[in-house]
């Protein structure tokens, strides 16, 4: 495998003195679509949020095409071309659809500027009638998918989703699925935090397994599809 | 109390045209220093109470560059990105670290600046009450509207005033950075994770109501006297004003100063010895029946 986009190498991180991620390490090639499985609490949010910078990490590395991320601002991190959609989805409630992607617009890495508002609007064409509209006011869905856009008006080089599927109704989930293919075969590196397995069978290109705060399975989607013991073990309840 | 004096003055034009002009010239001072102390609690969680020592501030900034200068537009300058420029340093060095911090610790930090900042300011002007002189260019007989007096100064500040809150709620409401404030003020962590640099967002906000008070007193030194403590009076003037216009609330804030200027200005005819009363009469008659104030959004 050529140099991977994002490697995460052995990252510590805990809340005030409750230690939670121990030790997670993974990589992720130019392009892939990582899924990141585990229970409830086993530590996906929180490995986003480390590699975000939200959380600052106790230890390890979060290494983007090459350079260290780790223990940088959050701010210095999606500078740095990683975009984070936290789980809770987190619109403006009181600013329009097209101000909220207004407020993230930035150009990526190499100067970039793939991403506009116009051509938001026309990869999200269910947010352009309701560009005038309040984030507040809209449903679960068009909120998520809202999320979605602003994170990529960053122009990133990697995308943090955390279970962009959670409370949607089916129709919904359909939806943004192929809006992440989407975004997968446009080369966009994407790192999905999930417990509904057949989403990420639906849009990964690779899946890693988080147990207890540490990577305890990683392989192809194909090889997570066969592997029996894997979802037995570690997945369901 | 006379009211007989203060219903003669309502129905007599002059009366009214002189009483509202001074009203007027009142509030919209008090709106400068009140928008910036609700904008920055607003926007950063402060609750500045050294907003009337940057008042003070400009006031002295601006007599000292009158006096070197002779020009008002230096002056206005001087005490405008003199006080902004002082907000921001002490904007890095102190007030960044309680931001949302409990209100007490707040005051604290607030209160000790207060001191060091009035003494600084005796050392270095005295503590002696000092005047900027009235401009050569404003040193004209008053206007005669109605046959009530109106100073040319009063109209000048009228149009900066006005001009600074119009240019104010553009840049809040109609600009991408006025957003990205508005934004961050309820969501900083989000805003940070979209690549602002949301330190340098606060920042800017302090300076900016740092340079409203700043230009307040700039502004109302050649018709009031500059003094150590001067700040204390518009600092309670200007919480008046943020609780009964809502608390976070720029459009509250003017509309309240407004109030409190007439209030002031017609309340020192029917009411001379009871001015200040009727302001917090006022307040509390607004907390009971609106408690979140007049523009506020969330109960208080
Ligand atoms: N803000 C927090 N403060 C303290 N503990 C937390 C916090 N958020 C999560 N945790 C704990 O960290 C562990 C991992 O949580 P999380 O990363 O949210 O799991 P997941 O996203 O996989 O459901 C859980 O035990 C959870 O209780
Ligand atoms: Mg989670």
């Amino acid at each position: 495998m050529s140099e991977p986009e994002l490697s995460v190498q052995g990252l510590d991180a805990a809340y005030g003195a409750s230690q939670v991620l121990f030790g997670v390490s993974f990589d992720v090639g130019r392009g892939e679509t990582l899924a990141l499985m585990g229970r409830n609490g086993a530590g996906k949010s929180t490995t986003l949020k480390a590699i975000a910078g939200v959380l600052p990490p106790r230890a390890g590395q979060v290494i983007l095409r090459g350079k260290d991320m780790a223990g940088r601002k959050p701010y210095r991190v999606a500078h740095s071309g990683i975009a984070y959609v936290p789980e809770d989805r987190q619109v403006f409630p009181e600013h329009t659809v097209e101000e909220n992607l207004e407020i993230a617009q930035k150009r990526g890495l190499d100067g970039t500027a793939g991403w506009t508002i116009p051509r938001a609007f026309e990869s999200f064409p269910l947010l352009l009638p309701l560009r005038r509209r309040m984030a507040g006011r809209l449903s679960g869905g068009e909120q998520q998918m809202l999320t979605i856009a602003r994170a990529l008006m960053g122009n990133p080089a990697v995308l943090l989703l955390d279970e962009p599927s959670e409370g949607l109704a089916p129709l919904i989930v359909a939806e943004i699925g192929r809006l992440i293919r989407k975004l997968r075969s446009a080369g966009t590196t994407i790192v999905l935090a999930e417990q509904n397995s057949r989403f990420c069978l639906a849009v990964a290109t690779r899946v890693a397994v988080i147990d207890k705060g540490g990577i305890v399975w990683h392989g192809d989607v194909e090889q997570f599809h066969t592997d029996p013991t894997v979802q037995s073990r570690y997945l369901q309840v | 109390m006379d009211l007989g004096e203060l219903v003669s003055c309502v129905g007599s034009l002059s009366c009214l045209v002189t009483q509202v002009s001074a009203g007027l010239t009142i509030g919209l001072l008090l709106f400068l220093v009140a928008s910036g102390l609700t904008l920055i609690f607003g926007v950063l969680g402060l609750v500045n109470f050294a907003h009337g020592t940057l008042y003070m501030l400009g006031a002295y900034f601006a007599l000292s560059a009158y006096a070197a200068t002779g020009s008002f537009l230096v002056s206005t300058l001087a005490g405008t990105l003199g006080v902004a420029t002082f907000g921001l340093l002490i904007e890095r060095t102190l007030f960044r670290r309680i931001y949302g911090a409990d209100v007490l610790m707040q005051l604290l930090v607030c209160y000790a600046l207060i001191l060091i900042m009035d003494d600084v300011v005796k050392i270095i002007w005295g503590g002696d009450f000092l005047k900027m002189d009235m401009p050569d260019t404003f040193r004209r007989p008053p206007f005669i509207i109605g046959g009530g007096i109106v100073p040319l100064f009063y109209l000048v500040l009228f149009g900066v005033t006005l001009a600074v809150a119009l240019l104010l709620a553009l840049c809040m409401g109609r600009t991408r950075f006025g957003r990205t404030v508005r934004a961050a003020a309820v969501n900083s962590t989000m805003v940070a994770s979209l690549g602002v640099n949301t330190n340098m967002v606060f920042a800017a906000v302090f300076a900016i109501g740092a340079a409203l008070a700043g230009l307040a007193g700039a502004l109302s030194a050649p018709i009031r006297s500059v003094v150590p403590g001067a700040g204390v009076s518009i600092l309670i003037e200007s919480f008046i004003v943020t609780v009964i216009g809502g608390m976070g609330s720029i459009g509250g804030a003017l509309v309240a100063a407004l109030l409190i200027g007439l209030t002031r200005s017609f309340g020192s005819i029917g009411f001379p010895l009871f001015t200040e009363g009727l302001m917090f009469l006022m307040m509390a008659v607004v907390l009971l029946l609106k408690p979140s104030g007049l523009a506020g959004k969330h109960p208080a």
